[in-house]
């Protein structure tokens, strides 16, 4: 790949969260994200995102070749803002979730999966 | 190519009316990502289940935009409010332009 003369090319993760956020401020915590330290199999990695006052909540896998992997949101008709689901991770990351309040704002939390056999192509 | 799509949705046995409960759903479905390359060198090109909704009394629940990272046979686990007896209903959209949709009736005590 040629190197780009761009002085600050901005990732394809920055791209997802300022996508999503619109560039606002984003407060650190105030999500618990469950999932396993080591993900022996890549292809579906369990995970749980709890973010107590959220109406919605972005999951990003910064180390997939495509960031995006849901975005949940919560209706009238929700009992908590909680989801549970099975993920695809390539290799060894950091998962994000980026939960909106009900005030707009944006909070988050980042675990790390190591990644024993990879959940992209093969 | 894919085995007839069965949607699995698993409730608890009874709730109190206004209660939250845990709903379990899953979709058998290869969710393929659109990144796999066939023995021929060629891209699969990607077939996924990318949005799923759950309504109760249509009162919407969780409305859920899903990517390529998405596990095959999608797993959803989510809570919801019963206010009163009523049917819930389940609906995955795929990339090939159809519509899977699942009901459950639910009573409250």
């Amino acid at each position: 790949v040629a190197m780009l003369p761009v002085a600050a090319a901005a990732t394809p993760v920055d791209d997802a969260i300022a996508a999503y956020t619109g560039g606002a401020a984003i407060a650190e915590g105030g999500v618990t994200i469950t999932a396993p330290e080591i993900a022996e199999n890549g292809n579906t990695v369990p995970i749980t995102i709890e973010a107590p006052g959220a109406v919605e909540i972005m999951l990003i896998a910064t180390g997939n070749p495509t960031p995006n992997v849901g975005k949940f949101t919560f209706g009238p008709g929700s009992g908590a803002p909680m989801i549970a689901t099975r993920m695809r991770l390539g290799r060894t990351q950091d998962v994000l979730a980026i939960a909106k309040m009900e005030d707009g704002s944006f909070a988050s939390t980042a675990v790390e999966v190591k990644v024993t056999i990879g959940g992209c192509g093969g | 190519m894919m085995t007839e799509v069965r949607p699995r949705i698993r409730l608890p046995r009874s709730a109190s009316a206004g209660e939250s409960i845990v709903v379990k759903t899953l979709i058998n479905h290869d969710m393929e990502s659109g990144q796999r390359r066939n023995s021929a060198g060629e891209t699969i090109p990607r077939q996924i289940i990318n949005r799923f909704t759950c309504e109760f009394n249509g009162v919407m629940v969780l409305d859920a935009a899903l990517e390529p990272a998405i596990s095959a046979n999608p797993y959803m686990e989510f809570e919801a409010v019963v206010p009163e007896s009523g049917e819930f209903v389940f609906t995955w959209y795929d990339d090939n332009g159809e519509v899977y949709t699942a009901t459950e009736t639910f009573e409250v005590s």
